[in-house]
């Protein structure tokens, strides 16, 4: 198949990416206090490629043989994850001074890691995802210990590490016996001949295990139990990405093979699958968050269930609940982040203050934190007019639309449990006295990555139109 | 050429498969984890070369050198995390690693 000079210019986003590693690989080998450089020049880097990634909106083609696509839901998920990646590096500076953990290469594990998200929301062929998901995993395994002194990062490390890797050999596994069944990798041609292969029992456990290995990824129920140790031991701020942008790449690529799905006009035979995965989540999230008093333990159940909600609009599996999920991942993204901002800016040396504890009486130690925190449980509680509310509201009305208002029931059932745990952190800020000192680093650019979260959760909470038309205007079924 | 049947195979590549899985779940020393989670890489390797022959496309050899490649790297940052955890705890015994409760 030949290829077109100008395909390159439409994948114009992972070009600058790409050379963006390449040029802070080099610096970081020649030149001593590069993390002093590499922090700015990657904001800039993931700015430049969102922005980028955004202008091919409406211009949406498939590249390379059927390999990438181009503009339209992989746009919106490229600029997701570089504007939060953004804010993950804006947060990081300061707390890995903490640590003593600033090394030039975490900018470029952090670069390489949302190369790998872009190409699997890209992606159009199984192969493709693969490679995507395994460049963006192996960064994380890295990331997820790079306090690599400190006993509990090393242990959220290796956690992460073999569960994923069991997870990656489910996934490779699956695409093997798809790729034999279907006799192609091609999404497209394997949903064109999908009724056929619904017979064919090797396609059938080899589609399974594939969405067994993604249930991992992206942290639903029954295969959570890395989530809360390894959310707990890492990184703060990388907890911060692998919660928000990881979940949305795995989801993007449910997405992308679900909705190719849906408009062959076969009818959802995942929806029991889907709808007891999402049911399982919200309610075990939700429940056993109220349980936990480490701030990033009880955010890692929140993660939990809120993979739930977004499961509903899987089991839905319509025109509006893919619009809803994507919605939803953009919104849970920036307030999840948010939070994770905020509780690395608390943070102090050796894990403390992450206990809920700290945060007692923090409205006198810190105004400005403790607003913030307090709008981003809001969010994530899902309490209007935050874009939490609004992610929650589009997918329970497309469930509502697809007769399944059973799920929607049990996700405002779920919701109103998680109500109590989000706004415990909000009394304990407001209505409790300081249990005891500690001095808040000064912290800009952690500041700054809080505010920027925190006006994207009201942008979104006030004006969820804006994104939502951009949203269904690209959802071509 | 192809005298083997592909069920041969399947059934093999399955039974690595399961291999893998149950050493997963059941052993507990983290470097026999992870040499089970490569066997499970494997199988799907055994599968993919298996399909590849038998369906006269060559899509599957490739795809193995790319899982082969990803099987590497994740080793090469597997044994270092492994590595930094035994500097730390001097063991790599998956019941010890327990400052969370699993």
């Amino acid at each position: 198949m030949p290829i077109n000079s100008s395909e390159y210019l439409q994948i114009l986003p992972f070009l600058i990416l790409g050379l963006g590693i390449v040029i802070s690989t080099l610096f970081e080998m020649y030149y001593k206090n590069s993390e002093n450089f590499l922090p700015w020049f990657s904001a800039i880097l993931f700015l430049v490629t969102g922005a980028i990634a955004l202008t091919g909106l409406h211009d949406q083609t498939v590249l390379f043989g059927g390999m990438l696509a181009a503009g339209g839901k992989s746009a919106i998920f490229h600029f997701i994850f570089n504007l939060g990646a953004a804010i993950v590096v804006m947060s990081s500076v300061n707390y890995l001074n903490k640590y003593g953990a600033n090394f030039g290469e975490y900018y470029i594990l952090l670069q390489s890691s949302v190369l790998g998200m872009m190409m699997m929301s890209a992606a159009r062929d199984i192969f493709m995802i693969f490679m995507g998901l395994e460049l963006m995993s192996i960064c994380f395994y890295v990331l997820a210990g790079i306090n690599r002194k400190k006993a509990s990062a090393n242990e959220a490390s290796m956690k992460y590490f073999l569960l994923g890797a069991f997870a990656t050999g489910f996934i490779v596994y699956g695409i093997a016996l798809i790729y034999g069944s279907a006799q192609t990798t091609s999404i497209d041609a394997i949903v064109n001949n999908f009724s056929a292969l619904t017979d064919n029992v090797i396609f059938i456990v080899g589609f399974a295990i594939l969405l067994i290995g993604f249930s991992f990824k992206i942290a639903a129920f029954p295969f959570h139990m890395w989530v809360p140790d390894v959310y707990q031991g890492s990184a703060t701020t990388v907890t911060g990405l692998m919660s928000t942008t990881g979940k949305a790449a795995a989801f993007s690529v449910l997405i992308a093979i679900m909705t190719a799905i849906f408009s062959e006009n076969i009818p959802n035979t995942f929806v029991d699958y889907f709808a007891a995965l999402a049911t399982l989540s919200m309610l075990f999230g939700s429940i056993v968050a109220i349980a936990q008093d480490n701030l990033k333990r009880m955010l890692a159940y929140s993660s939990i269930s809120h993979a739930g909600y977004m499961l509903i609009g899987l089991s839905a599996g319509n025109e509006s609940s893919v619009a809803g999920i994507i919605f939803y991942l953009a919104a849970y993204a920036f307030m999840n982040l948010g939070a994770f901002a905020v509780i690395s800016v608390i943070e102090g040396e050796n894990d403390s203050n992450t206990e809920l504890n700290a945060y007692a009486g923090l409205n006198s130690k810190s105004p400005v934190m403790a607003f913030f925190m307090a709008l981003f449980m809001f969010a994530l509680a899902g309490i209007p007019p935050m874009a939490g509310f609004f992610g929650k509201y589009y997918v329970f009305i497309a469930a509502i639309e697809a007769d399944l208002t059973w799920l929607a029931v049990v996700g405002v059932f779920s919701s109103a449990i998680s109500v109590y745990f989000y706004l415990r952190v909000v009394v304990y800020m407001y209505f409790k006295e300081s249990e005891y000192d500690f001095i808040i680093q000064k912290n800009n650019s952690g500041m700054f990555a809080v505010m920027v979260s925190g006006l994207l959760v009201l942008v979104f909470g006030i004006l969820p139109d804006t994104l939502l038309t951009q949203i269904l205007s690209v959802i071509n079924y | 050429m192809n005298s083997i049947p592909i069920e041969y195979y399947l059934i093999l590549s399955a039974f690595m498969f399961t291999v893998g899985v149950t050493g997963v779940l059941i052993r507990r020393n983290a470097i026999v984890i992870f040499m089970c989670v490569e066997l499970m890489l494997n199988s799907a390797n055994l599968t993919m070369v298996a399909f590849s022959s038998y369906l006269g496309q060559s899509a599957g050899q490739i795809f193995v050198f790319f899982v082969m490649t990803v099987a590497a790297a994740e080793a090469a940052v597997g044994l270092a995390i492994i590595i930094a955890i035994f500097r730390n705890k001097l063991t790599v015994n998956i019941d010890e690693i327990n400052i969370f409760k699993w």
